[in-house]
């Protein structure tokens, strides 16, 4: 069996932490069962929350941006919040922009963002 | 040469020389004797000839680098670093060891009374022996010299790049003087720690008191302004001067994805009417 | 230059990109780099080892902890006898893959640390080499 990151379901928003060192099948486990749950749930929203994560590659880079293009796809909302400060410089230097993903400092201002989009 | 002939020679004569040693430290032309006192100096000498004679008898004479000398290495870091921070001159510092040439070659003249040859074996090996620490010396000094420098840099840049809260959920970096790659980079980084520390979602980066942007400097700008969105905050850059509009278009860099206003009071107008908030005077309520 | 310390270690899974990611932040916190450049020398690490265990069938990372006068350093090293880089400028470039990555890893690397050096021969291996510098 397969460790899995938990997906928290608060109304009709998805909320995910990650809190481990992600290897990239982790990672792409996490796209499948996020589309999976969204088109469950008809949620309109998901916040993933990486302020834990130490490092964001472009393996993990490309899954958050897949994860936001497919959510859309099933009509849903995707905010990546709490990025670290040195996480962004080295994703920037990286060549990596995410465009297209939406950010928020923190799980509170995502959420409003969600409400407002 | 046997070590062991050194090794004996010092633990029989040691109290005397370190007696001997320690007025010639006294006595030798630089000695600052208004920064260290004699007990000090005496205990520091004791502590280092207990080690000395330690390396001799367990170690290679020749090269200082291997283990048996590792504690007198030690000590004359500590030693030299300690001397630094006092501010002794670096020959000051090196005479520490090299004065213990006088009274090692007493006390070997003294052993080989019958035998010059030997005597001046064992007088050569020493003396370069004694050489190399000195020289060591200087190394730790200069390094622990250059290490107070480089922190000193390293605050100054810190000082220099005061981020403030204007107002809740807007900070401002007002950025004064000339910008190089290293200066800029460091108040980049603190710029995005103030923005997840306050939690404020627009930075304004004033650059009216820069006077001059190159290319790499426009570059960092655009990654801190990048770097800010990735984590859900929006930079605006207030205060460009027309000679550095100029450049930028020559440059061929872009800031077309950045909010820019003339003044850093339009800026903070623009930052207040995003979060929902409108400047208007008393009197026109 | 001096090498103070060294260590091995083999990249056969998906895991070993993990190991190496905490091996060279354990290093780059012992020689007091600053967070973000820790955060850029283990990001160009995680993308040269999954390089190595996608295109270069798996291989050995080596590590170093190097001090050259005052500054101390990293060095990290990735082996893999696989089937070589036919071009080398194209495949530094950004946004050429021959997989299905972005082509970021090669050019992004790069520009994430200090030194930078990559060998290759077709049919033979790759080796890539980075320094971080504190
Ligand atoms: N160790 C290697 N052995 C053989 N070929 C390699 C090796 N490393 C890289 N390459 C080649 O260089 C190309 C570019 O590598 P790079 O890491 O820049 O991009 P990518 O791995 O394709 O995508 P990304 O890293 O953005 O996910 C690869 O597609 C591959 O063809
Ligand atoms: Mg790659």
């Amino acid at each position: 069996m397969q460790e899995r990151i938990p997906i928290l379901q608060m109304g009709r928003v998805l909320l995910v932490t990650i809190q481990v060192d992600m290897h990239d099948r982790l990672a792409l486990q996490l796209q499948d069962d996020l589309t999976n749950k969204i088109s469950e749930s008809g949620a309109k929203g998901v916040l993933i929350d990486i302020s834990s994560l130490e490092m964001v590659d472009s393996f993990i880079g490309r899954v958050l941006a897949n994860i936001s293009s497919m959510a859309s796809v099933l009509d849903a909302k995707t905010v990546v919040v709490g990025m670290q400060p040195a996480v962004a410089i080295t994703l920037v230097e990286l060549g990596l922009s995410l465009n297209g993903v939406l950010t928020a400092l923190n799980v509170m201002k995502g959420m409003k963002l969600l409400e407002r989009e | 040469m046997s070590s062991s002939v050194l090794a004996t020679v010092i633990s029989n004569g040691q109290e005397d020389l370190l007696k001997e040693w320690v007025q010639q430290q006294l006595q030798a032309e630089g000695m600052r004797r208004d920064l260290i006192k004699v007990e000090e100096l005496t205990a520091q000498s004791r502590e280092f000839l207990q080690r000395f004679q330690g390396a001799v008898g367990s170690g290679d004479l020749l090269n200082i680098r291997s283990m048996g000398w590792s504690p007198v290495l030690e000590s004359i870091g500590e030693l030299s670093r300690q001397r630094g921070r006092m501010g002794f001159t670096p020959t000051e510092t090196a005479l520490f060891v090299l004065s213990l040439k006088a009274p090692l070659t007493r006390l070997l003249r003294e052993a080989h009374k019958d035998d010059p040859i030997k005597f001046i074996e064992e007088i050569t090996v020493v003396g370069e022996l004694l050489d190399k620490l000195g020289l060591f010396t200087m190394e730790v000094f200069l390094q622990s010299r250059e290490e107070v420098i480089i922190r000193q840099q390293e605050d100054m840049l810190e000082l220099s790049t005061p981020v403030v809260k204007l107002w809740d959920g807007i900070v401002a970096l007002p950025i004064i003087g000339t910008l190089d790659s290293a200066r800029t980079s460091v108040v980049m980084e603190s710029l995005l720690q103030r923005i997840v520390e306050t939690g404020s979602e627009i930075a304004i980066i004033d650059i009216t008191g820069v006077p001059t942007v190159d290319t790499l400097v426009a570059q960092h700008l655009l990654k801190t302004v990048a770097a800010a969105r990735l984590m859900g905050a929006d930079c605006i850059i207030s205060g460009i001067r027309p000679q550095i509009a100029q450049t930028m278009v020559h440059l061929a860099i872009d800031l077309s994805a950045v909010t820019t206003k003339a003044t850093l009071a339009e800026a903070l107008k623009t930052a207040l009417q995003r979060n929902g908030m409108k400047v208007v005077s008393s009197s026109a309520v | 230059m001096p090498v103070l310390n060294s260590e091995v270690l083999p990249v056969r899974g998906e895991g070993d990109i993990v190991s190496v990611r905490q091996a060279v932040r354990k290093w780059a916190v012992e020689i007091k780099c600053s967070l973000v450049d820790q955060t850029k020398v283990v990001t160009a690490a995680s993308e040269l080892a999954r390089n190595l265990l996608i295109y270069g069938g798996g291989g050995e990372v080596r590590l170093e902890k190097l001090q050259e006068g005052l500054r101390g350093g990293v060095r990290v090293t990735f082996e893999d006898k696989g089937p070589g880089i036919p071009d080398i400028p194209q495949a530094l470039s950004d946004g050429f893959t021959s997989g299905s990555g972005m082509g970021l890893g090669l050019g992004g690397a790069k520009r994430l640390v200090n030194d930078f050096s990559i060998e290759s021969e077709v049919g033979k291996g790759t080796r890539v080499t980075i320094t971080k510098w504190k």
